[in-house]
């Protein structure tokens, strides 16, 4: 197990990138600490790929250099790095029996049979595959598959850290669960430093202590889920996580209110006042809907999804959503909405600005 | 669910009955025909029984042309499925020159077999030909017409020029299916080359390359052309092969019986063959899996 770290990492796909916009991997600086679960989360085609990829050495990366417990390996080969990484589609030795996939890597490795069998055991046990050994790989189901090459990455006693490229995707629904908490069972047993690409906010929330998300190249946020989920730093990280997303509405924000059309609201701090597309974002649990209290709202739809209601409304001319608890009344005469203020965040060019310190903190918060 | 019985429903069936009738069962039992009847010219036919099939199991000359048809396509067997696997692994993945291997190696496949066959006896020749003048320039003693060992040799390299790209194309195919996951895996697992073709490309193939094998095995038990016209089954019958033998006897001797005999024992014994390698390949495929 290791410490990675990321130095000045870009990556772009073409030969010679000239601009920005041609880094399939924009630069980053990070540091993945030793034993910890991460989620890379971000819509397709963001470039989690691309940074998994070089973590564990498929891709070479076109700048930057990557440190596994401060050892340079930008240039080492896969191999060298001792990682494991379940893919997208379960990659197992169809010809081979259970067995022999998982003592795989330990006899590439030239491991003595004793060691490779006591070893098999201990991990057919951690998967819970014991009383599969000997069966062919290739008559099981999709989820015993990925359940295989996810313990041929354990099998090796070595390994720095365990990724997975989106691993869930082609298992049915009611075993994502249990692959999912099996999956956080082993980490906590074992330790291993775990990263975990997905484009599924509730996979990353659940499995993750710390979420990491991506934006068209680049790593917008890194935080725990309550994080991402009470102070998103960039409006793609609101808009992302939590379902449905946040409402960001383009505001002028003067100390401490923010206009919206003709209407004014409070916000918890103070802001100075800054040039840039200037919104504000505030999450649909956060609004409440009223008859009597806050500004004028008129409601278009309700949806109710079970546990709670989710409410489209039109606010100023911008769709916004309102959640509203599953036993509250809502009515066609609630027409007005009133928001936290406590929870509003202000965004200049989509990436959140802090309160003003040296201005007063409104009295509302 | 109430199935509906509707006997009109046969009618449907009919058109591909027609066909079938026209395309294989008449011609083939007119050769049934054949095969039981003598014939002294005039369009005059005589009972003839099994004369014709005993006469032909009791004889030398047809065994003798079976040995050889067996060995012949063992051996571009032996030949071509290896060859043909390791071209395609060493064929690009993609790009401009996966495109021009592609066809260039599908050129011989285009080219009509009497004309390859053409190609190749003009090449062999020691007197005009490229490859029999090198061979007999280096010194080294050539030449097809009257050594069997030569023609054997000719018609051999001949085959697998013209019928190697399929089975390269067709293992190339069944390589390009294979998921690039599957090769980092190996990476990741520390696979040799060796292992990597064994456990991932070999499986991945097996598929194609039965089909692939049982193409060749067909087609070049019933190589006719490309020989006939290379050494016209010669030197003596060292290169005559069942195809040929079979012409021979219809058409150079016009033994309608014997020969309608032979070509119902020789269809049997091809669809025998491929019986038998469909049934053990598929059962191996069952087996493993």
């Amino acid at each position: 197990m290791a410490k990675i770290t990321l130095d000045n990492l870009a990556h772009s796909y073409l030969p010679n990138p000239t601009s920005e916009d041609d880094f399939a991997l924009k630069e980053l600086n990070h540091d993945w600490d030793d034993g910890a679960a991460y989620a890379l989360l971000g819509a397709s085609g963001c470039g989690k790929s691309t940074l998994l990829n070089i973590i564990s050495g498929l891709l070479h990366p076109s700048q930057g250099r990557i440190l596994f417990d401060g050892k340079d390996v930008t240039h080492a080969p896969t191999a060298e790095r001792n990682i494991a990484q379940v893919f997208q589609f379960p990659v197992v030795y169809d010809t081979m029996t259970v067995h022999d996939n998982l003592a795989f890597p330990l006899r590439n490795r030239g491991r003595d049979e004793a060691y490779v069998a006591q070893r098999v055991q201990e991990i057919a046990k951690m998967i819970g595959m014991e009383d599969m050994l000997r069966k062919k790989a290739r008559g099981l189901t999709a989820d015993a598959k990925q359940k295989i090459s996810l313990g041929r990455g354990m099998v090796r006693k070595d390994v720095n850290a365990l990724l997975f490229d989106e691993p869930l995707t082609v298992i049915d629904p009611h075993m994502k669960w249990e692959l999912r908490t099996q999956l956080k069972k082993l980490h906590h047993d074992f330790g291993h430093t775990m990263i975990y690409v997905t484009h599924d906010q509730t996979e990353a929330l659940t499995f993750a202590d710390k979420v990491v998300v991506m934006y068209d190249g680049r790593v917008v946020q890194i935080g725990t889920p309550e994080e991402l989920f009470e102070q998103p730093e960039h409006t793609f990280v609101g808009y992302f996580i939590g379902s449905p997303g946040m409402n960001v509405l383009p505001a002028q924000v003067e100390g401490t209110t923010a206009r919206v059309g003709s209407q004014t609201l409070q916000l918890a701090g103070g802001y100075k006042p800054s040039s840039g597309k200037v919104e504000i974002g505030v999450r649909p649990e956060f609004a409440k809907l009223s008859q009597t209290e806050g500004l004028p709202v008129s409601i278009r739809r309700i949806e109710d999804v079970g546990r709670h209601k989710i409410i489209r409304a039109t606010f100023e001319g911008h769709d916004i959503n309102i959640i509203a608890g599953e036993d509250d009344r809502v009515s066609a005469d609630m027409n007005r909405v009133s928001f936290d203020p406590g929870h509003v965040n202000v965004y200049v060019n989509d990436w959140r600005i802090a309160p003003d310190r040296s201005q007063s903190v409104g009295e509302a918060a | 669910m109430e199935k509906t019985v509707n006997q009109k429903a046969w009618f449907l069936v009919l058109p591909v009955l027609i066909l079938v009738a026209f395309s294989a069962v008449i011609p083939l039992m007119t050769v049934v025909n054949y095969s039981v009847q003598d014939t002294f010219g005039n369009n005059q036919f005589f009972w003839a029984g099994l004369e014709w099939f005993e006469e032909m199991l009791n004889d030398d000359r047809m065994w003798d042309a079976l040995g050889r048809q067996l060995m012949f396509s063992g051996i571009i067997l032996l030949i071509q499925i290896p060859l043909g696997v390791f071209v395609a692994l060493n064929m690009p993945k993609k790009g401009f020159w996966a495109s021009f291997c592609l066809v260039f190696m599908s050129l011989p496949l285009l080219i009509p077999w009497n004309v390859v066959g053409t190609i190749w006896q003009v090449f062999g020749r020691v007197d005009i030909g490229l490859l029999g003048h090198t061979l007999a320039a280096l010194g080294i003693d050539y030449n097809y017409t009257n050594d069997p060992f030569a023609a054997w040799v000719t018609i051999i390299v001949m085959d697998v020029w013209h019928w190697t790209s399929l089975v390269a194309l067709l293992a190339y195919a069944g390589l390009q299916s294979i998921p690039d996951a599957y090769y980092q895996a190996a990476k990741i697992d520390q696979a040799s080359r060796w292992k990597v073709f064994r456990f991932i490309e070999l499986p991945k193939m097996m598929g194609v390359l039965m089909i692939a094998i049982l193409l060749r095995f067909m087609d070049s038990f019933m190589i006719y052309t490309e020989p006939f016209v290379v050494t016209g089954g010669g030197p003596g019958s060292t290169t005559t092969l069942l195809s040929i033998d079979l012409v021979k006897m219809a058409l150079g001797q016009f033994d309608l019986g014997p020969a309608a005999a032979f070509s119902i024992m020789y269809f049997l014994v091809i669809l025998l063959i491929s019986w038998v390698f469909y049934t053990v390949m598929t059962n191996l495929d069952k087996r493993e899996g």
